[in-house]
């Protein structure tokens, strides 16, 4: 429909491009410093250095001792770590453990517990978000048992971009603790990182997940922050790798990777007021400029990069497909090409119907972002809905 | 693409789980004594592959004469359209779905006793 220019990317919450300095932090430990970082030998050695130093990037950013930082395969393989691995320790206390998390989560979170559930392995509460897709501190205050071993809840939601009352759920969380080490807090950090304050003392978690790919980094690596380590125990055994609660040979290339990219985002965080003015205008635009269209999740407790919004009458693949062919790379809140039919989860629990969930279409901006590619978005879109809806006979 | 104002069939179907609405419009006429689609319009609300299999199934219904129709499968339309990926399959046969409606809803209206819909 619309003559093919660059690549627009406004999928940033799928994944983010590799920043050209991370790149070249990585490139030396592809090839001439290729050593293991287990090696005692001098290439070993450099090896363990490079891990080290970004292990100490990462502590610096969250503001924790080098020692809670753990490396691990992907941001999945940390929510499964702190899920499953609080649980086999809580287990051994001989009651059946108590998790609380909420319907939005991402299924990294969400999968496992249901499995520890459907097993007869712990008992869940699944706490709602309401239409603004926010965790109530009351829900979590009233859900807390005594047998309670974990919460957890994420600081930003992937699809919606609302940001959760990390810091006062913990404080609800610490004073049913007292003394005691239970429960645990994990949250979930992987979309809130280039944007938020991930202080861990200030947040008052004992467990947070990070991911590489989100925050300009390489694929393949993620971060789990443990308090405390006692209160752990490993899901895959091996060696002695990330004090053999994360066994298997350092991915030194992508973890040197990782730790340039959390260096870098205090830099890029100087921009999130330029890019949330960007965001609000294209929100603003399509809102004024095509009727019959709806923001999805709290406009305010939002992450500065995020736009979902539903086109009545028209399903958000559809428009993902004409916007696709323009050069524009966004997603949808409905799961059709992921094999299941069912629209997404997140959008479903704002109960603001199946159609609606249906016709969202996700925008996620970067630090790339500029204002004449919003400007070539706002120019498109309304015809491509205005096609869209002919075909499917909605009238505005 | 569209709406026909005087339809002499509509099939409208839909998919619950996916959301998708397909909607069939059809003229008949006859010619050599035969009931032939002279006219098919289609209005769908759905994702890429549903607005593409509803208008293959249009174009290859079009000219055809009703039991010629009503053999069009959901493989039919998705050997025209190429690779489908196989989570989209399920498009092709609402289509297909779609059209049989319109073709029972023409011959229900025209009264024809032996053409009740077949329960699938």
């Amino acid at each position: 429909m619309q003559e093919k220019q660059a690549t627009i990317y406004l999928d940033n919450a799928s994944t983010t491009s590799l920043d050209s300095k991370v790149l070249e932090a990585m490139l030396p430990y592809f090839k001439e410093q290729f050593g293991n970082a287990s090696s005692i030998h001098a290439l070993g050695q450099t090896a363990r250095v490079a891990v080290e130093k970004a292990r100490e990037q990462v502590a610096l950013f969250l503001n924790c001792k080098e020692s809670e930082v753990y490396f691990t395969p992907s941001a999945t393989f940390s929510d499964n770590l702190a899920i499953l691995g609080v649980v086999r320790v809580a287990q051994k206390k001989g009651i059946k453990p108590h998790i609380i998390t909420n319907v939005i989560e991402h299924p990294a979170v969400l999968e496992p517990i249901k499995h520890l559930e459907k097993t007869g392995q712990i008992e869940a509460t699944f706490l709602p978000v309401y239409q603004e897709g926010i965790v109530k501190v009351e829900d979590v205050e009233r859900a807390i048992k005594s047998n309670t071993c974990l919460v957890s809840i994420m600081q930003a939601n992937n699809e919606i971009g609302t940001i959760q009352p990390i810091d006062e759920i913990a404080q609800v969380i610490g004073n049913f603790r007292g003394p005691k080490k239970y429960p645990l807090f994990h949250t979930d950090a992987v979309q809130a990182a280039n944007y938020l304050d991930l202080n861990v003392e200030k947040l008052g978690v004992d467990l947070l997940t990070l991911s590489g790919h989100k925050i300009y980094g390489p694929k393949g690596i993620g971060v789990l922050y443990v308090k405390q380590s006692t209160l752990l125990e490993p899901i895959v055994f091996g060696g002695h790798q990330e004090a053999g609660l994360i066994p298997g040979t350092e991915n030194v290339a992508n973890i040197v990777g990782l730790g340039k990219a959390i260096e870098l985002v205090k830099s890029s965080k100087l921009k999130v007021q330029s890019l949330r003015k960007l965001r609000d205008k294209l929100i603003d635009g399509i809102l004024k400029e095509i009727p019959q269209t709806f923001l999805n999740g709290s406009r305010e407790q939002r992450l500065a990069n995020n736009a979902n919004i539903s086109f009545k009458g028209v399903e958000g693949e559809a428009l993902l497909i004409l916007l696709d062919q323009a050069g524009i790379a966004v997603s949808t809140g409905s799961a059709c090409s992921s094999g299941s039919l069912e629209a997404s989860h997140v959008l479903m629990a704002l109960d603001c119907g199946k159609e609606r969930a249906h016709s969202a279409v996700r925008f996620s901006l970067s630090k790339n972002t500029i204002e004449k590619e919003i400007d070539y978005v706002l120019n498109v879109l309304p015809k491509m809905v205005e096609h869209l809806r002919k075909i499917s006979g909605f009238k505005v | 693409m569209g709406k026909i104002t005087k339809p002499d069939g509509v099939g409208n179907t839909q998919n619950l789980k996916c959301g998708d609405v397909m909607k069939i419009y059809l003229k008949v006429s006859k010619k050599q004594g035969k009931e032939v689609i002279s006219e098919i319009k289609f209005e769908t609300m759905g994702c890429g592959h549903a607005i593409a299999s509803t208008d293959m199934i249009c174009e290859l219904a079009l000219g055809k004469t009703l039991e010629q129709a009503k053999k069009i499968k959901f493989s039919d339309v998705a050997l025209k359209l190429g690779q489908m990926p196989p989570q989209k399959l399920h498009c092709s046969s609402l289509a297909q779905y779609a059209l049989q409606q319109a073709i029972f809803d023409y011959e229900k209206k025209h009264l024809k006793p032996k053409a009740t819909p077949k329960k699938n």
